[in-house]
């Protein structure tokens, strides 16, 4: 069965960001696909990237009077790293609802599970979401760069710790492992060898990255073949060179934006490409969403969406605050993603791994509960405190504690229905329903109309809308996209 | 009379909700019923990091009270197992199931290469993976995948729990969380969800629209299932009225009814005591001990104790030395205690923690934990041990 351009273009929405409303869709039906396109991987001109800030460096306390702090500095210090994660995650949240160039915003979130990282400093976890915020789209070898001289990345991965004398290999294992050529591509001795030509990076106490010349291994090392006096900037020129990096990062990217289930062929033309234009990854972008094998119906509403992308999707569709916008916390808690709070170095697995019997059935209630302003009646699990010891952890516990206090609360969302209401108001009332349905379902967009009928409330064309709306929501089919 | 009854709520429930079920699920309908005597495993994770050594106290060792002067429970104190080793005061169930044979106590458990980060370390044991590895599915929810493939009632494994932990997630099937049967069954038994299951076409259920159906459908038959069963039996033992006491109480009453459910797993924390542990351990012993004093005795009284086997742990241990807010740091060994009337070998399974042969001021582990994972899923569970943890391991001979 041949798939529907506006059903093609809906697909590219949700692909290239987190949807889009009907009006949006039917502006693209008018123009070349080649055309939309572009515009979605550069963004509108006047779209300069707005950095999602919670914290100025200078209002950082002196780290190296941080022993010598009172109790009550020290508290204030924590108020100012809890407060400002739960900050950053509702503001980057918010950005992705609403940013004109949501394709980047899609694309950080990609590289947010990439590179995954926690740290507990506010600061540190702005300034990795500003790299792949800001490098996300343009060049991967920019991207990996920048990261991987993050001190959030720095510190999780423990190379502030590796020196000439006592190497520490997490750092660079992690980055031959996951963010570069994946496993089975390397051995030990790659690993050791680029530990040591990582050892001296690091970051100084007010987050800037330091190289620490005392402690790095002058020393020849052999890596991949080649041998050398290396620095970490070597050992990244050299996993660069390799075409498994190009073959690992597109394969990943291809899981994410195409299908989880890889056609083998497609991915190998593409990381050809793609290591040929030296990881320009707007290039690649391009070419996934011109290929025509993009819009088969295989590759159509086959995901599941993630946590977060289910709640920007909806906030997207129906504009709304929240009363306390934390709530959204919660929400991902539940579900299983919480910003800033990746279940380890590899990440949230995702696809079906976000489903389980409670997740679906919470997933489903989700428009009911924000819609209808309904209890959370769900305990969220806690959040595993952050490694480190001492008083760290406590700030976790601050994130646990306030899941806690939101269980039976309302959500008191002020809800906006104007423009999506205007969105319908040439339909015809009796295609209402199917209109509603096949602006919200990528898959199996015909929900059983009688159903649809039998449960809306139709005193009011608005109610009517509204109600049809929120049920077709709750379906499994609105989980995908 | 009891069976009888069970019976025919069984037979009464599975009539009307298979009108509400689509095709594929119709085959799960055929109520099998489960035969007396299956083996049920019952998980606590102690969250947080528990403090093996003032768990399991070497009492009679100087260097335990050389490097926890204050945090260092008394001599006197401890409940004495043997001539080395007493258990915490407020652990008094556990004693007295020591007494009667009814625990095992295994040393020094771990894993190479320790992640001293909850969050980690708690995946390693979920998972069951190597440290190096990361697995995004759990030990028990491979059992699932490999066990019930097709079964009957996806219901083999519950969490007590709102949210479901990793440990019960497998590739194809992953276990269930409630809290509160009556709950689940309130909450999924919505007349919208329930039509929609019943009218909306949907088809393969190997794509993930398919397989988000079979979901809701599975969920939706197994809390009237739970229900159903959790109904026919109601226990006389008052349990404790804390979340772990509740908790127990669902699994206890779950136990006693024909359902097919053989894991229970339910969690108890949070254990992470860098501040003033001594309160915070007696208090979530205190709890842990209680509820699984009446737990135990509801067992016994119905005559199910010898087919059920609660087994404990937590992420790591903590530091041998206390530190200086009157707490412990994360640390790596632990121990694991083994609970139930079916156990072969009792009481303290293996030596006590050398700690004259620390690593860095840490325990060093001498027991795999995926030895006993791989024990109780083969001995207990009957299940490919291998093929679920991926690795033969060598089976321990406490069952």
């Amino acid at each position: 069965m041949a798939v529907s351009e506006q059903t093609q273009l809906q697909h590219l929405a949700w692909r290239a960001g987190f949807g889009e409303s009907l009006p949006v869709i039917n502006s693209w039906a008018k123009k070349r696909r080649k055309e939309v396109v572009r515009k979605l991987i550069l963004g509108p001109e006047a779209a300069a990237l707005d950095p999602v800030k919670v914290i100025d460096e200078t209002d950082l306390p002196d780290y190296q009077r941080q022993r010598n702090m009172g109790a009550e500095e020290r508290r204030a210090v924590q108020r100012m790293n809890t407060d400002g994660i739960k900050d950053l995650n509702v503001m980057w949240t918010h950005s992705m609802i609403n940013n004109p160039h949501p394709l980047r915003e899609k694309m950080a979130l990609f590289w947010h599970g990439h590179f995954a990282c926690r740290t507990q400093n506010v600061l540190y976890n702005q300034q990795l979401l500003q790299v792949i915020r800001q490098h996300g789209l343009s060049n991967f070898g920019d991207l990996l760069r920048e990261v991987s001289k993050t001190p959030a990345m720095l510190a999780f991965l423990n190379n502030q710790q590796n020196r000439k004398q006592k190497p520490n290999e997490n750092f660079a294992r992690e980055v031959m492992e996951l963010f570069t050529m994946g496993r089975g591509n390397y051995t030990e001795t790659d690993v050791k060898e680029a530990a040591r030509a990582f050892t001296g990076w690091g970051f100084d106490e007010v987050g800037q990255f330091k190289f620490r010349k005392n402690f790095h291994d002058e020393g020849n090392k052999t890596l991949l073949g080649k041998t050398g006096k290396f620095d970490g900037d070597d050992v990244i020129a050299i996993l660069l060179e390799q075409k498994q990096t190009a073959k690992y990062i597109t394969a990943k990217i291809y899981r994410y934006f195409v299908n989880e289930e890889v056609n083998e062929a497609h991915v190998n033309k593409l990381a050809d490409k793609f290591y040929q234009s030296n990881y320009d990854l707007r290039a690649l972008m391009q070419e996934i969403f011109l290929a025509d094998w993009f819009y088969e119906e295989k590759n159509i509403g086959c995901k599941i969406k993630s946590p977060v992308e289910l709640l920007v999707g909806l906030r997207k569709s129906i504009p709304m605050q929240f009363e306390q916008e934390e709530a959204m916390l919660v929400f991902q808690r539940v579900m299983g993603q919480v910003l800033f709070y990746p279940p380890n170095v590899a990440g949230w697995p995702g696809g079906r791994s976000w489903i389980d019997s409670s997740s679906l059935m919470f997933r489903m209630r989700v428009p009911q509960i924000i819609l209808y302003s309904q209890e959370f009646n769900i305990r969220p699990k806690e959040i595993t405190p952050e490694m480190g010891e001492g008083s760290n952890y406590k700030m976790t516990m601050q994130v646990n504690e306030f899941l806690k206090k939101q269980y039976a609360r309302k959500v008191n969302a002020k809800v906006d229905w104007d423009p999506y209401l205007k969105d319908f108001k040439d339909t015809p009332r009796e295609q209402l329903a199917d209109q509603i349905a096949q602006s919200l379902l990528l898959k199996n967009s015909s929900i059983n109309k009688q159903l649809l009928e039998k449960y809306s409330d139709s005193s009011t064309r608005e109610n009517y809308i509204k109600t049809v709306t929120i049920d077709v929501m709750s379906t499994p089919e609105y989980q995908l996209c | 009379m009891q069976v009888n009854r069970r019976r025919f709520l069984q037979v009464g429930s599975l009539a009307s909700a298979s009108l509400m079920l689509p095709k594929f699920l119709k085959a799960m309908e055929q109520g099998n019923l489960v035969p007396p005597g299956n083996k049920v495993l019952v998980v606590v994770q102690l969250s947080g990091g528990n403090d093996g050594l003032n768990t399991v106290i070497p009492y009679r060792n100087d260097i335990y009270y050389k490097m926890r002067p204050t945090l260092g429970i008394k001599r006197e104190q401890a409940l004495a197992l043997n001539d080395e080793l007493g258990i915490h005061p407020a652990l008094k169930s556990f004693k007295a199931l020591y007494d009667d044979g009814a625990l095992g106590i295994l040393n020094s458990v771990g894993y190479p290469n320790p992640d001293r980060s909850h969050f980690r370390s708690m995946d390693i044991w979920q998972s069951a993976s190597d440290s190096k590895d990361y697995w995004g599915t759990g030990w028990l929810g491979r059992y699932l995948d490999a066990q019930c493939k097709g079964c009957d009632k996806p219901t083999q494994a519950l969490e007590i729990d709102d949210t479901l932990s990793m440990a019960l997630k497998g590739d194809a099937v992953k276990g269930l969380a409630l809290t509160d049967p009556q709950r689940l069954f309130g909450a999924s038994n919505d007349r919208y969800f329930k039509e929609l299951l019943d009218k909306q076409k949907h088809d393969d259920e190997h794509q993930n629209v398919g397989y988000l159906y079979k979901t809701m459908a599975e969920t939706i038959s197994s809390a009237a299932y739970i229900q159903q069963q959790f109904k026919t039996y109601k226990s006389k033992e008052s349990y404790p009225t804390t979340e772990l006491g509740r908790n127990m109480k669902t699994i206890a009453e779950l136990i006693m009814t024909d359902i097919n459910t053989s894991v229970y797993y339910v969690s108890h924390g949070s254990f992470d005591t860098h501040v003033g542990q001594q309160q915070q351990q007696q208090r979530l012993f205190e709890q842990l001990s209680d509820a699984l004093q009446v737990f135990t005795t509801d067992l016994k009284k119905n005559d199910r104790f010898k087919d059920v086997l609660v087994m404990t742990f937590s992420e790591f241990g903590r530091r041998v030395g206390q530190n200086a807010s009157g707490g412990t740091d994360h640390g790596t060994a632990n121990n694991m205690f083994l609970i139930g009337g079916g156990l072969q070998q009792k009481g303290v399974l293996n030596e006590g923690p050398d700690l004259g042969n620390l690593q860095e001021g840490d325990l060093q582990y001498k027991v795999d934990f995926k030895n006993v994972y791989a024990t109780l899923l083969k001995k207990w569970l009957g299940a490919d041990d291998q093929a679920i943890l991926r690795k033969q391991y060598e089976h321990l001979s406490f069952i």
